[in-house]
């Protein structure tokens, strides 16, 4: 009955004639058969879940985001504490899971990339060295990695009352690295506004040097002189408005250092772990993109003449982004989600807060992951469109 | 419009073709299964751990024996299921146990809205705190700032939040899974002091290589009834595993131990009271759907309240715990069972 309603416009011969000899109906056919199974499974686990969620007379409800938490969470990016609601231990665990990926990125990219072009040096020792540490991390499950590097700092690092001193001003311990913390006094509002303005201005120079150059054929330093003018005029503006900033030390107080900035081994351990991890991936993609880019255009390039810096860095590098980027972004992806390994030292991201704590104090695991899931589907979603729209950028313009 | 129709009709097809079935009552369900599925801890030495051979041990073991003896006739016909703080009531709720002993505190919310229906008390216990004893404190008001590990998922976290708060102190919550982890990290100095049950504490505390370099503050900050729960909404198989507890209780306080309970049973005593738990008077055991012999196979199989909390927990066991609140209510204590009558 069901194949019937769908293919009924056409009715001469039978249907399961046309099934078995139409091309068109059989594919019809299997793509309703298809389907029904996978509503059958989807219907068959939400039905499930309502109905025994009903049996033991559970609703499906958000007002516990509004409820005071009663619970303390160590790294905290805003204000909270354990009378804060639920939905402020969301957003503590949002800013610490993006804390971790977007540190993680950053560093897996340098890092990566670095190695990548170490990996095609001529030098064998450097080129070996490098080998190995890329087949090492990525033949070793990354939760191994989380956990030896958190293991590594705990135990090996001193107590807080031992803890190493750099200079009295930076503190190692096994309870995380202190570092002094910076104090903004409101003068130095007129510093982060000349750094908006060295932005503003370098992107102008850009588009200017460029027009210059097409024109002329003359090349201004362009990266020396936005280097200038995003870091060399907002120090220039930071001391003549008079230094509006100061530094709270760490000190030891007690059982722990107080004040200052902590990066703690939790943190510590996940974003290296995570970083380095995902750095030997992109080594991997960046050889193989800068290999992918035939020899023949580097011998073109300096028959023009063109140095091999500027050919690396206009010819083969802005070609072999093309290849990097698409399997670059899976790696990005792939951070981001493997971030919720937190869970296994204790480091509290989402997956440790609304997902972990609020959900198994409040018993509402429906309602919890749920917002698990909208969220880290958000971020991925969220790092695919900002790679396709790089992608895209990167393409080649062709005429 | 045609995606639109093959998606319509697949899913008018699927929605007729999925009907779920119900499922039996759980002691219909472990009778046919000959399995008893107990969930319990990951590993806490005198309570719940398997030892060395892997054999699941300790007091909280003991009473799913003893629940296993009397529904199966076998101690042995039991699936031990260890969980986190965090996973038991999922656990038991997905259906993985059917029963949870598990050093659960009963509070409030887990009973009316975690939806569990909590059997009675078998372990009167309270927060406290352990700290190793080179630090010099003598009294958790003096933890002020400290590193702080503890269980997720657990009343400890909970506690601990409100008695820092409401003395004014600060402190680092380092938040970790289960007991083994926070024994790593607070050995290796990640914290000062590490929280939970001052049973589960004497525990951990006797499974460190050098006990006596630790100490367990004097302050209990919180009342933690432990005891055993099940899925709530089936009250006949709550009442199976409720009259479990209760009769081991009752049977210390009767004085029926494991030694003498079948002498008990075959040759009738004169208190009927023991004549009613030994089956040879009433018929008890099938009110709870079991045969007349149901107590007489548990406490044979591990012995009375008494037995079990000397055995596995008592003073001369490493953890070292005293009767105290334990104790019954004729000696001291508050441990009161309702009578089987
Ligand atoms: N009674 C508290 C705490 C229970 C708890 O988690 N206790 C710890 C220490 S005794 C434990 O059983 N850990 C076992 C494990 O890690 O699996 C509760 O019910 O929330």
């Amino acid at each position: 009955m069901a194949a019937s309603s769908a293919t009924s416009e056409s009715g001469r011969q039978s249907l399961w004639y046309r099934i078995f000899y139409d091309k068109e109906t059989r594919s019809t056919a299997i793509q309703v058969l298809t389907l029904t199974l996978l509503f059958a499974f989807f219907f068959y686990i939400i039905r499930n879940a309502v109905i025994n969620l009903e049996a033991i007379g559970k609703g499906y409800s958000f007002k516990f985001l509004w409820e005071p938490s009663n619970y303390d969470i160590n790294q905290t990016l805003i204000e909270y504490d354990s009378r804060s609601p639920h939905w402020r231990a969301t957003i503590v665990g949002i800013l610490n899971t993006l804390l971790v990926a977007v540190t993680g990125i950053i560093i897996a990219t340098v890092v990566g990339f670095i190695m990548g072009v170490l990996r095609l040096s001529h030098n064998w020792l450097i080129n070996k060295v490098v080998y190995v540490y890329i087949e090492y991390v990525r033949n070793v499950p990354v939760l191994l990695h989380i956990l030896m590097v958190h293991g590594v700092i705990v135990n090996t690092l001193p107590l807080p009352r031992n803890a190493i001193s750099i200079d009295d001003t930076f503190f190692l311990t096994n309870r995380g690295f202190y570092t002094p913390k910076p104090l903004f006094e409101p003068a130095m509002w007129a510093v982060f506004i000349a750094f908006v303005v060295g932005i503003v201005f370098s992107i102008w120079f850009n588009h200017y040097a460029k027009k210059v150059q097409d024109a002329t054929g003359k090349i201004y330093p362009v990266i020396w002189i936005s280097l200038a003018a995003i870091i060399l005029f907002p120090i220039l503006v930071y001391f003549v408005v008079g230094s509006p900033m100061s530094f709270e030390m760490a000190e030891l107080r007690g059982f722990n250092f107080k004040g200052g900035l902590v990066l703690r081994p939790e943190y510590l351990a996940l974003t290296l772990a995570l970083a380095l991890y995902t750095a030997a991936f992109i080594a991997e993609i960046v050889r193989a993109g800068i290999q992918a880019i035939s020899h023949g255009q580097t011998e073109a390039s300096y028959a023009l003449g063109i140095k091999p810096n500027r050919t690396m860095r206009l010819v083969i590098i802005p070609q072999a982004l093309r290849v990097i980027i698409p399997p670059l972004s899976s790696q990005y992806l792939n951070l981001t989600k493997n971030s919720s390994l937190a869970i296994a030292i204790g480091y509290m991201d989402i997956v440790a807060t609304i997902g972990g704590i609020s959900l198994n104090q409040t018993g509402r695991e429906m309602e919890c992951m749920t917002i698990v899931l909208a969220l880290y589907l958000s971020f991925s979603l969220m790092i695919s469109a900002f790679m396709n729209w790089y992608n895209k950028k990167m393409k080649l313009v062709e005429r | 419009m045609k995606l639109f129709k093959t998606l319509a009709v697949s899913a008018a097809v699927a929605m007729a073709a999925t009907s779920g079935t119900a499922s039996a009552g759980t002691l219909e369900d472990v009778k046919a299964r000959g399995e008893l599925n107990c969930i319990v801890t990951t590993g806490v030495a005198g309570f719940a751990a398997p030892n060395d051979a892997g054999r699941w041990e300790g007091f909280d073991v003991d009473f799913c024996r003893a629940t296993a003896a009397a529904v199966l006739g076998d101690a042995d016909k039991v699936k031990f299921v260890p969980t986190t703080g965090k996973t038991r009531f999922t656990a038991l709720n997905a259906g993985e146990g059917d029963i949870l002993y598990r050093n659960t505190t009963i509070t409030m919310s887990r009973d009316a809205d975690l939806k569990l229906t909590f059997l009675g008390v078998n372990y009167y216990d309270g927060q406290g705190f352990l700290v190793p004893k080179a630090l010099g404190v003598t009294s958790a008001k003096q933890l002020d700032g400290a590193s702080v590990c503890i269980q997720t998922g657990t009343t400890t976290e909970l506690n601990l939040a409100d008695y820092f708060r409401a003395n004014g102190m600060s402190y680092e919550p380092v938040t970790i899974e289960t007991n083994e982890e926070g024994q790593v990290n607070y050995l290796a100095g990640r914290c000062d002091v590490y929280t939970t049950d001052a049973s589960g504490l004497a525990a951990t505390r006797s499974s460190f290589d050098n006990p006596n370099a630790h100490v367990i503050l004097p302050e209990i900050i919180s009342k933690e009834p432990l005891g055993p729960a099940v899925r709530q909404g089936d009250d006949a198989w709550a009442d199976t595993a409720r009259w479990v507890l209760n009769v081991l209780i009752e049977a210390e306080e009767l004085g029926i131990t494991a030694g003498n309970v079948k002498g008990l049973a075959s040759n009738g005593s004169n208190n009927p009271a023991i004549n009613r738990i030994t089956g040879v008077e009433g018929s008890y055991g099938e009110m709870i759907g079991l045969d007349k012999d149901w107590a007489v196979r548990a406490i044979s199989a591990v012995g009375n309240y008494g037995e079990i909390f000397e055995r596995n927990i008592g003073v001369n066991t490493p953890l070292g715990l005293a009767r105290g609140l334990n104790a019954q209510w004729t000696e001291g204590g508050i441990l009161y069972a309702a009578p089987a009558r």
